[in-house]
């Protein structure tokens, strides 16, 4: 029986890198989305220029479910080097669109699914002579294609090449001819439409569809950064390169048209973090934006900047690790690294969004924390969030919120200061006042260094000076705890010994999952955890429930060893379930990890009449 | 080193310069370096330099790596902001200080340890970025702090203290920074302050990447016969291009020279130094032959000094990036934050 829903199921396209096929697959996802009924599509990269599989999968949600589901209802099958495997995943009664111009062995197809031939080349032959045009055009008209077997709104379809080519009426006119051959093609030749269906609706609301990257570089303009140092890497290029369009945007003196910003495409890593702390020792907002390899490389930049206690924003787009790992894939899995990056005793801040939504509010609130803070701070993105366009809330901000610059002196400050010690305690936060060069010409000058100081910022090797400042920065750990943002806890509708901790990109596959395990009878209450160091409620969460899943995308486990380390907390309580393939965590595997457990540690007792002797 | 506390003790009658400040102010912690080290003479031309250039004090900001060179930015500029940072780094970490304040004077020093090995990457790219920056290397060809192993700058047949010859070729920190686009290049040697004086004088000035090899003899573990960096060695194959005055665009210019031999360059902020050249063939403004003039006379076994190239006309890293006159660190939220309306706008675009 072929699958039959409106407005709910999992389509992929399957591609060659290269060819163009991203913008249609796009255009393909927004046509949804303006139709009023929620996307969420994922870009499955290969670290390639052209030549090697791609794929975009596109999950249609009208009750707004944005995590990864798993599986393939409608496959778009565009790349012979994937069929077989492509093919083989499709769901039981799933749907096949395939470009028929050259016949297929029988054998290549499956006989429990419903398969759709369109001569894709033949037409894109027959109507264009050059060869790039034959292989662009053949994407826009598999999109036609889909919109007349999935009953799609084509007005819908054609005012976004509309505002795409604003201006180009040429590329216009192509592309919607392109869409409408495939369009047309089906409408004469094949029954339509299929089981799968489009339908108006009006589920999408005010949600904007932003990448994550996007979202947090315009966190770091309204967070006030003025400066920018980085290193290409995948996946966290483009955030840097969206910060450079918001601030072409959004910060360019409409007078003398000069920049309020500086970014520096830097030499490598080492450098980038070098420019940052340069910069946020001499009191301008700055930032970097890396993944994995970008960390290690930066781990002793890192710990001075603990050390010496200066203000600098990481924005950590993690993928596969370790070494090079799988560049284009998705985890969290440098929690560990940052948490403790750098040799020597260190702890670091980290915040981990959930969504494009966080990462703006987590991209802005950063440069206070760390200006509040005087310590680098960790924003904790992945491929996921970063890369991949994302139905999310509108973006909010507060007009009466002013940047916290932290304890700053200005030379006011200074003039009336007897005694100026740039390691003192005075609040007893374990957070020392700090001055900017040249702010005063005779008070509040210091040497700023890596190496052990007395409280007066001179140097010493002296041991109890040493554990004085060490144990200064203990205290100004515990400051943060109440400063980062709280956990979120959501309960289950009834009382339950079991709970479950996730953070970041797990958490619309989270939600998901905890409808499936209701459905399947399990209650379990759940905690967001939203930054290092955590807050006390974490430690109260674990104590409240007889045992806690921890489940990140991670082999190692890592945030809750970083749980059972900072809390003391008896590891036999907290039950890892771990997704670490590279692919988005899905809601069907939580649900199924969790389940399978909880069936297990459900004891039923053995009934007699049931044994059999 | 000595113990010797320095004295607050200040003499009334101390000659003061333009904006009243003595020579004492411009000085720094007592030195930890050994006693005799050509360091320490580097930091008294420093001091020298910002006295009589009349520069507030606490508008320079001082940056170092790691090593003894490093450890200077203690012993001079006592009220100016200081950052020891990590090996061979300086330049990064300057780099990013300089673009959150343009209107301070960064004075980058460093050692061969310290730019020629760990830090050959970041001074390369400082440079090239042309960074607005006087970058000090204080040149000794040996590892002080680890007691006494070859660094990058050792000329290949140099003798180490404990009888080891080097026989890796050398890193020529002036040719390479000619080669990258170095603005202001000089060299001079720890042992002549009439020489070095000026020169920082003149770098200070410099909009742009200003580079000053300093060579100076480590008297601990490179001033024995055999070395090509100890204070005889320098002294007998010192070739100097010419002997400048630095005149600020303040004073007026006087020059008595012998026209000629005399040559004037006026530097961007109208400050005037004046070459009294030495070498008929050397022209100051002529990277190329610049290049060629020290390669020449290195493989005569030559040392050259002096003021080995000054561009006509530079540019720095923030004339580069566009950046407003309002040094970044000094802008506030209203100059900062779009604020709502704008971001409703820009979520209006996203739908």
């Amino acid at each position: 029986m072929p699958l039959q829903s409106v407005n709910d199921f999992v389509i992929r396209f399957s591609n060659v890198n290269g060819s163009g096929s991203a913008s249609a697959n796009e255009l393909f996802a927004r046509s949804v989305l303006r139709m009023g009924i929620p996307v969420a599509p994922r870009n499955i990269f290969p670290s390639n220029i052209q030549g090697l599989p791609t794929w975009y999968e596109v999950r249609i949600s009208s009750a707004g479910h944005l995590g990864a589901r798993g599986g393939t209802d409608f496959l778009v099958a565009m790349n012979p080097q994937t069929w077989d495997k492509d093919v083989a995943a499709i769901e039981p009664g799933g749907y096949l669109l395939y470009d028929s111009t050259k016949p297929m062995p029988k054998s290549k197809f499956r006989n429990d699914i419903t398969v759709i031939g369109v001569p894709l080349t033949a037409i894109c032959n027959r109507e264009y002579t050059e060869p790039r045009q034959r292989q662009l055009f053949k994407n826009i008209v598999y999109v036609g294609a889909l919109s007349a077997l999935l009953d799609m709104d084509v007005a819908e379809i054609e005012k976004l090449i509309g505002e795409q080519y604003k201006g180009k009426e040429k590329l216009f006119d192509a592309n919607k001819h392109a869409l409408h051959l495939g369009r047309d093609w089906v409408m004469m030749n094949l029954d339509h439409p299929i089981g799968l269906r489009l339908k108006r609706s009006n589920d999408v609301g005010d949600r904007i569809f932003i990448e994550g990257n996007s979202a947090a570089a315009l966190g770091a303009v309204y967070g006030g950064a003025t400066m920018c140092a980085w290193y290409p890497i995948t996946p966290s290029s483009s955030l840097p390169e969206a910060f450079t369009r918001h601030c072409q945007r959004f910060r360019v003196d409409p007078a003398t048209k000069k920049n309020k910003f500086a970014i520096i495409q830097a030499e490598d890593e080492l450098s980038s973090i070098g420019m940052v702390i340069g910069a946020a020792w001499n009191g301008a907002r700055a930032f970097t934006a890396t993944s994995g390899p970008g960390i290690s490389l930066m781990q002793e930049f890192l710990g001075l900047a603990y050390f010496a206690e200066i203000p600098a924003v990481i924005f950590d787009v993690q993928r596969a690790g370790p070494s090079t790992g799988m560049p284009t894939r998705t985890q969290q899995t440098d929690i560990i690294s940052c948490a403790y990056a750098s040799h020597g005793d260190t702890k670091h801040v980290l915040l981990f969004p959930e969504d494009p939504a966080e990462a703006f509010e987590f991209g802005a609130a950063a440069f206070d924390l760390a200006d509040r803070l005087q310590t680098p701070i960790f924003v904790m993105l992945d491929l996921d969030i970063g890369m991949n366009h994302r139905l999310s809330r509108p973006l909010t901000w507060d007009d009466s919120h002013k940047f916290d610059r932290g304890k700053l002196m200005t030379a006011a400050a200074l003039d009336t200061t007897a005694d100026f010690g740039r390691y003192l305690d005075i609040d007893g936060d374990g957070i020392p006042y700090r001055t900017l060069p040249g702010t005063h010409p005779s008070k509040g000058s210091f040497f700023t260094r890596g190496t052990s100081r007395d409280r007066y910022a001179k140097y010493t090797e002296e041991g109890a000076a040493y554990v004085d400042n060490m144990q200064r920065l203990v205290r100004k750990f515990e400051t943060a705890k109440d400063l980062v943002p709280r956990p979120l806890q959501a309960n289950a509708g009834k009382p339950t010994k079991y709970g479950v901790i996730y953070f970041g990109s797990t958490s619309p596959a989270m939600d998901e999952a905890i409808e499936l395990l209701e459905a399947r009878g399990h209650a379990i209450d759940r905690l967001r955890v939203r930054a290092f160091p955590f807050h006390s409620s974490v430690t109260s969460f674990v104590g409240e429930h007889d045992f806690v899943f921890v489940v990140e995308q991670n082999r190692d486990a890592q945030l809750r060893s970083l749980i059972v380390n900072e809390c003391s907390i008896d590891p036999v309580r907290l039950v890892p379930i771990l997704h670490y393939d590279g692919t988005p965590i899905t809601a069907r595997f939580i649900a199924g990890a969790i389940a399978d457990r909880l069936d297990a540690l459900k004891v039923t007792p053995l009934r007699r009449d049931k044994v059999v002797s | 080193m000595t113990y010797v506390i320095k004295p607050k003790f200040r003499h009334p009658e101390l000659p003061k310069n333009e904006i009243g400040f003595t020579h004492r102010d411009y000085e720094g912690a007592v030195s930890t370096l050994c006693a005799g080290c050509g360091h320490d003479s580097i930091s008294a031309a420093i001091i020298e330099a910002c006295f009589e250039l009349s520069i507030a004090p606490h508008r320079v900001a001082k940056l170092s790596g790691i090593g003894c060179s490093s450890k200077t930015p203690t012993y001079f500029l006592g009220s100016s902001h200081g950052f020891n940072s990590v090996h061979g780094r300086m330049p990064s970490v300057l780099t990013g200080a300089n673009l959150a304040n343009r209107d301070l004077i960064y004075l980058g020093v460093s050692g061969d340890g310290d730019t020629a090995s760990i830090g050959f990457g970041q001074f390369a790219h400082a440079i090239r970025r042309g960074v607005d920056m006087v970058y000090i290397v204080e040149n000794n060809g040996v590892y002080g702090l680890t007691k006494g192993q070859f660094s990058a700058t050792a000329d290949p047949g140099s003798k180490s203290k404990r009888g080891v010859v080097n026989t890796d070729s050398a890193i020529d920190l002036v040719g390479i920074a000619l080669q990258i686009g170095a603005t202001f290049v000089g060299r001079s040697f720890s042992g002549d302050k009439a020489q070095l004086t000026p020169l920082i004088k003149a770098a200070i000035e410099h909009r742009g990447a200003a580079f000053i090899d300093v060579i100076s003899p480590c008297v601990a573990f490179n001033n024995h016969t055999g070395s090509t960096k100890s204070f005889d060695y320098v002294r007998e194959h010192n070739d100097v291009v010419n002997k400048l005055d630095f005149i600020t665009g303040r004073a007026t210019i006087e020059i008595d020279y012998a026209p000629g031999s005399v040559e004037v360059v006026q530097q961007y902020d109208g400050s005037t130094i004046a070459l009294r050249k030495l070498d008929a063939e050397y022209d100051v403004h002529d990277r190329v032959a610049a290049m060629s003039f020290l390669q020449h006379h290195a493989a005569k076994g030559q040392i050259v000094t002096g003021l080995l190239y000054v561009a006509a006309e530079s540019e720095d890293l923030h004339s580069h990036l566009n950046t407003v006159e309002t040094p970044l660190n000094g802008l506030g939220d209203q100059e900062l934050c779009p604020g709502s309306a704008a971001l409703e706008k820009f979520n209006a675009s996203l739908r």
